[in-house]
């Protein structure tokens, strides 16, 4: 299972990744990704929204459910990748670089630190999940 | 089989009118008319009802069929409670005559049976009164939230969570995030119950109340319901009961013994009225004691006569919930059938529901993952991640089904079971009906070992194959928007 060693993981399958300052990129693992099946709509939050973190910060609906996506740092949304939603199907090839969902101004960066790191998102998933 | 669009011949038609003497031509505003007569198919009488037929034929339905949805869906509803219902007695009644001047007196039975009702929910709940407006479950639990908040309001209570746990049905939090609420979700334990200390950690005096269903979306009994009302209760807060699965415990337990201080009732789940399609449904609310004064309004009151009459002297009510007294035809089905089986019967049902349900399980048991293999109540949850193994899913042992002849189970449902495939007899099939499901479940999970690619096509015995779901909620058609 494709997991990036660059980022870091919350349980509910979310990523975030230090992109330059306090600004990080946030998305859905491969893992999220494979066991959702076949996406048909996505919904992102609007530029500016600032969401807390574990706060749900959009919705992924697959032909088997609907969830939320959750946050994994607080902060304030200053991107959005549309193409996500457009074509869900990124998400299945490069859920780590092109499948980026959200760009976060993280409002307390030390959170980052407090996320599983890639050996232990990799633990939980051959454990736990 | 072609629409009936492709059916239609120029000119052809079903009725033809006498021409008449009235003029024809009125002067309507021009912008209101349309620029070409609407497209329209032509047919005869008999292609109409030929082609209408032909599709009642593909119906599949409790009535035609074995479906493992269960009471989820809508039990068999015996016909007795049908034809009851459809006496012009209660038919021809219009809902607005208790509330004329003089009314009452020709809608005594109406307004008794649902005071009745009242009572007789009441007993099996273990509550001290119900109101029978809500049109449907949904419904039912925003009432039932609306009522937990006005109940805080009225102490001054500043509360802002709800606690739901994580197999709970998606209305649950949807409810309670429309009546205001932020919704916490509590994980479940190794058990498959709510984990007790998880709750713990989250009750807090922001605590408005907690929602669950017992037993179960994975068809397992709570055995420590009893201490998890006592800790909301510790917080002033209510705890609310999905009567979702009142089915396996009904006449056996009662959710007000156990501490709940809401419930409410999906009347086509344990009471057998029909449901599906859109309804029309039922979902009765019912409270305790300290609770009665927020029922919306009207309720029904038997007067020191013997007399019954609607009751609008409510100040505290949440006021106007549906027009009328909700379903009327739902709740005298449900009456009947409660009457029909009586305090004994009502025990059986639960008895035999929960017998169905571990018959089959024990059954499939050996062919099947199951993450909670212990004794289930009405319903059990199947894994199908032996057969994902072979590249055969959830939806795939379902689209197999189809082929066998059956509507396929809930999938992928609860959320927290891989490969979910949720299984619930009811009480009303026979040893001879589960054993042939039983063995087209079998017979589904040897070949997907030995010749998965033919589950895979599935259903090929339909009169569509497999429809690509992902295409058809990525590109809708629809038709108001096309125009």
């Amino acid at each position: 299972m494709m997991i990036d060693a660059n980022a870091r993981y919350l349980k509910s399958h979310e990523w975030a990744r230090k992109e330059n300052g306090n600004v990080f990129a946030v998305g859905i693992t491969a893992y999220a990704a494979e066991q959702l099946g076949d996406i048909v709509y996505m919904e992102l939050p609007q530029i500016g929204r600032e969401v807390k973190e574990g706060e749900a910060f959009g919705i992924v609906e697959s032909v088997k459910s609907a969830s939320d996506m959750y946050a994994p740092i607080s902060g304030t949304v200053t991107e959005i990748n549309k193409t996500v939603p457009d074509n869900p199907d990124i998400l299945k090839t490069d859920a780590y670089q092109k499948g980026w969902l959200i760009k976060l101004e993280a409002a307390n960066p030390a959170e980052f630190d407090g996320l599983m790191d890639e050996k232990a998102y990799r633990t939980y998933l051959e454990t736990e999940a | 089989m072609k629409l009936s669009f492709e059916k239609s011949v120029k000119g052809r038609r079903g009725l033809r009118v006498a021409a008449g003497d009235v003029p024809t031509s009125i002067n309507l505003n021009p912008a209101l008319l349309r620029d070409k007569p609407a497209e329209l198919p032509e047919m005869s009488e008999l292609d109409v009802v030929r082609h209408f037929t032909e599709l009642s034929r593909r119906n599949f339905g409790v009535d035609t069929n074995f479906y493992p949805l269960g009471s989820c869906t809508m039990k068999y509803n015996p016909k007795v409670c049908e034809r009851i219902a459809a006496y012009p007695t209660f038919t021809h009644l219009h809902p607005i005559l208790p509330q004329l001047c003089g009314g009452e007196k020709l809608t005594q039975g109406a307004l008794q049976i649902l005071w009745e009702m009242d009572c007789l929910l009441s007993e099996i709940c273990g509550m001290k009164a119900f109101t029978m407006q809500p049109m449907a479950g949904a419904h039912g639990e925003l009432t039932g939230i609306t009522m937990m908040a006005a109940y805080h309001r009225d102490r001054g209570n500043k509360k802002s969570i709800v606690l739901i746990p994580d197999s709970a049905h998606g209305t649950n939090p949807a409810s309670a995030a429309i009546a205001g609420y932020s919704v916490k979700s509590v994980p479940s334990d190794e058990n498959g119950w709510m984990s007790v200390g998880a709750l713990k950690e989250m009750l807090t005096d922001e605590v408005a109340g907690l929602m669950l269903t017992n037993p179960n979306t994975l068809g397992l009994f709570d055995p420590n319901i009893g201490e998890i009302c006592r800790l909301i209760h510790s917080v002033d807060g209510l705890a609310y009961y999905d009567g979702a699965n009142l089915n396996a415990i009904v006449g056996k337990v009662r959710p007000g013994d156990m501490g709940f201080d809401i419930v409410h009732i999906n009347l086509h789940k344990t009471f057998a009225t029909p449901h599906g399609g859109g309804g029309p449904g039922a979902g009765p609310v019912g409270v305790v004691s300290k609770l009665t004064d927020f029922l919306p309004i009207s309720t029904v009151i038997k007067r020191q006569d013997g007399t019954f009459a609607l009751d609008y002297d409510k100040p505290k009510s949440i006021g106007y919930i549906a027009p009328f007294y909700g379903n009327f035809g739902i709740i005298l089905r449900a009456y009947v059938y409660i009457l029909m089986s009586g305090r004994d019967g009502l025990e059986r049902v639960a008895e035999n529901a929960v017998l169905n349900a571990n018959y089959m399980k024990e059954k499939l048991r050996p062919y099947y993952d199951m993450e909670h293999p212990q004794l289930c109540k009405h319903e059990f949850v199947l894994s199908a991640t032996r057969q994902a193994a072979h590249g055969v899913h959830a939806i795939d042992i379902a689209k197999g089904l189809i082929d066998a002849g059956y509507h396929p189970p809930t999938m992928y449902f609860p959320m927290i079971v891989k490969e979910a495939l949720m299984i619930e007899p009811t009480e009303n099939e026979s040893k001879e009906t589960m054993d042939a499901f039983i063995d087209a479940m079998i017979e589904l999970a040897k070949r997907a070992q030995t010749d998965p690619q033919s589950i895979k096509a599935a259903p090929t015995k339909t009169p569509v194959g497999r429809l690509d779901e992902t295409r058809a909620a990525r590109e809708m058609k629809i038709a108001s928007l096309d125009s």
